[in-house]
């Protein structure tokens, strides 16, 4: 490599002063959009609702840690170390979806389509669609990650040595994708045909999911803690590595085979990514707090977010791609207006 | 943020192991109840044995992953990495962490976690591993179950628990034999757990600047702290084991072997000897730690390890008058003495 920057190159252009600032006061653990509003979940117990116009909203939710979050782009769905399931809209109505019935941790949590929402406690998975009793279906290990099919009725269930595929509402028994080792992190590509994994070892795994077919994807030097497909599917954008990697899925065999392209190389590592809705840009979050956006076609570079203290732990684009949200580790915030 | 900044902010984690009954819950409960004014974030393998409700006690599922990373006997704790990512949320909520492990646990996969997940690295450190043993019935767990044996090999700080029930002559013997297998912790004897809080938590026992002396515990006198060690040796022994009056046990299978040169050593030669003995006899090693004196060099390089996990790296300068020798022991299961002792021969600069 011949040059790795410690910092965006001082010629890069730049959106920053197109920047809300938002003091939030915590620890970001996750940012989403409920239309044109922002929801940044803090590390502990609120979400700060901040709409593109007027003022900011804390809604308390959680006696505790929040574990984890995810969005149907309608509610924000929040999992506690207070054994609670929160689904929170965008105007701070907020709905308790579930208590466990021991207390235990909220570990992983996931939204579906049509207010369907998913949540695990220890090696237990759980989903709740209407008004019914939750299902619940047990795993040989702790729940690593949690994550709906985009189509139909289907929860993928990461754990260790594989991933469980479930579809709550049929009979037939869950089916395994099995590969050695400890699953995190899980998501399905939007055409549903990959399912990928974040593992313990700085790699990620992949399976074809119509013949179960293995992909490797590896080189990191760091957990992969954050990935997600651009638009159209066409690459695997990750972090965990000192410059943004992105896997080519364009053939049917995924990136098997393929080298994968590297962009916006940096001295510290991408901590977050977060994939433009309508074009192959990439907004890359680093651990020294920079958020740079990439453009695919030509690498193109345009700085979000000056270095500042504590790594990028949250980043998420609105549905229309025009604003941006962050957040950091230390507790800095913000939403960038593109529009 | 310098690296310095960073340290100083990681939680410590105290691992406490036991065999079951040796009073490992009792100590919890005075960590728990006493009036020091800390709070302990409690990872606890039994939910209910705690008779304290606290939102910061978490119970675990002792799930030991291996990692595909070449590493034969590397294995962690999948739930720690997840419990304590989860009590990072709670920063600032609790001064420390206390892991308690079940009496079957290995105490190794704990340790590595501590080395191998880079975000718990990064947030925590290990402490100390403290084992809780019963004064009266350890003799026997030594021959029957291996588990407690490793929990003895593994620890920083014993507690011999409950010596209100063994006649003294007994309790020399338990003693003798807990040193057979690790003459380097620190040793407590105790009546229903009861001991300074201070003598169990905050040890920095794997900060690599803490390894300031790696003499075998039973050496010194009376209740030595950590900074009486340096004139302990000086005068008195000559580096020699003199076993102060106990009883001399081998254990069958797992022991210590301690090795001690003036020479300088050689980097070149050191590194790669050592990096090929963990890799090739790892499993077999439990613990190890080190103060090396290189040639050429004008500071002390520290180092320890966990099976083949190895951490090290320079301290500090040699002080002026300091006895410049390398020191190095290796606590583990059937070592291949003579295999350790004439490879480390060879790497005299």
């Amino acid at each position: 490599m011949a040059d790795t920057p410690t910092n965006a190159a001082p010629n890069t252009p730049s959106v920053v002063e197109r920047t809300r600032a938002i003091a939030a006061g915590a620890p970001v653990v996750a940012a989403h959009f409920l239309g044109r509003t922002a929801a940044l979940v803090l590390g502990e117990e609120a979400v700060l609702l901040v709409p593109d116009k007027g003022d900011e909203q804390r809604i308390a939710l959680h006696g505790g840690g929040i574990l984890s979050a995810a969005t149907d782009g309608i509610t924000v769905v929040t999992g506690g170390d207070d054994g609670k399931v929160f689904s929170t809209d965008a105007k701070g109505e907020r709905r308790l979806v579930a208590t466990d019935s021991k207390r235990r941790w909220i570990d992983q949590v996931a939204a579906g389509s049509d207010g369907m929402v998913a949540w695990s406690a220890g090696k237990t998975a759980f989903v709740q669609s209407g008004k019914g009793e939750p299902k619940s279906l047990d795993v040989p290990s702790t729940v690593g990650g949690l994550a709906f099919a985009p189509k139909g009725v289907r929860l993928a269930v990461a754990h260790y040595n594989g991933v469980t595929l479930w579809f709550p509402n049929a009979q037939a028994a869950p089916e395994v994708l099995e590969w050695k080792g400890s699953h995190h992190h899980v998501a399905f590509s939007a055409n549903g045909q990959f399912l990928v994994t974040a593992m313990q070892e700085p790699t990620l795994h992949g399976w074809r999911v119509v013949d179960a077919k293995h992909m490797r994807m590896s080189g990191y030097s760091a957990r992969v803690r954050s990935f997600g497909w651009t638009v159209g599917g066409k690459w695997l954008a990750t972090s965990g590595s000192e410059q943004l990697v992105l896997w080519p899925f364009q053939g049917k065999d995924g990136p098997m085979g393929k080298q994968p392209k590297m962009f916006a190389a940096f001295a510290v590592r991408v901590t977050a990514v977060a994939c433009h809705p309508k074009q192959e840009v990439v907004a890359v979050g680093y651990a020294d707090g920079t958020v740079l956006l990439v453009r695919i076609d030509d690498g193109a570079e345009v700085l979000g977010k000056k270095p500042g203290a504590g790594p990028v732990a949250a980043l998420g684009w609105d549905s229309a791609g025009t604003l941006l949200a962050f957040g950091t580790e230390a507790g800095e915030a913000g939403v960038i207006d593109l529009g | 943020m310098s690296s310095d900044q960073v340290s100083s902010e990681k939680l410590p984690v105290t691992v406490l192991t036991g065999y079951l009954g040796a009073g490992k819950t009792t100590l919890l409960n005075r960590i728990l109840s006493e009036p020091h004014g800390k709070k302990y974030a409690v990872i606890v393998n039994e939910f209910g044995e705690i008779g304290i409700d606290n939102e910061l006690v978490v119970g675990a599922d002792e799930e030991v992953f291996e990692m595909n990373n070449g590493c034969i006997c590397c294995t962690v704790r999948g739930d720690l990495i997840r419990i304590i990512e989860g009590l990072m949320r709670r920063k600032g909520k609790f001064d420390a962490i206390i892991v308690e492990t079940t009496g079957l646990a290995d105490p190794a996969p704990v340790a590595q976690t501590f080395f191998v997940d880079e975000n718990v690295g990064r947030k925590t450190r290990l402490d100390a591993v403290v084992t809780v043993a019963d004064a009266k019935w350890l003799k026997d767990r030594l021959k029957d179950a291996p588990e407690a044996k490793n929990q003895i090999a593994f620890a920083d700080v014993i507690l011999l628990n409950k010596i209100d029930r063994v006649t003294p002559a007994e309790l020399r013997e338990v003693e003798a034999r807990i040193r057979a297998i690790n003459p380097y912790a620190k040793l407590h004897k105790t009546e229903r757990s009861q001991i300074a809080l201070s003598e169990i938590l905050g040890r920095n026992a794997f900060d690599l600047d803490r390894i300031l002396d790696i003499e075998p515990e039973f050496l010194n006198t009376g209740d030595g702290h950590d900074h009486d060690h340096d004139h302990g040796h000086d005068h008195g022994h000559d580096h020699h084991h003199d076993h102060g009056g106990l009883k001399h046990y081998h254990d069958e299978d797992m022991q210590s072997v301690s090795l001690n040169t003036d020479k300088p050593l050689s980097p070149d030669k050191f590194f790669p000897w050592v990096q090929k003995l963990v890799a090739e006899d790892g499993p077999a090693i439990l613990r190890c730690k080190g103060i090396l004196n290189f040639k050429d060099d004008p500071d002390r390089f520290v180092f320890q390890g966990v099976h083949m996990i190895l951490d090290g790296d320079h301290q500090r300068a040699w002080k002026d008058g300091e006895k410049r020798n390398s020191r190095l022991v290796f606590i583990g299961r059937n070592l291949p003495e003579e295999k350790i002792r004439s490879g480390f021969e060879t790497c005299v600069a």
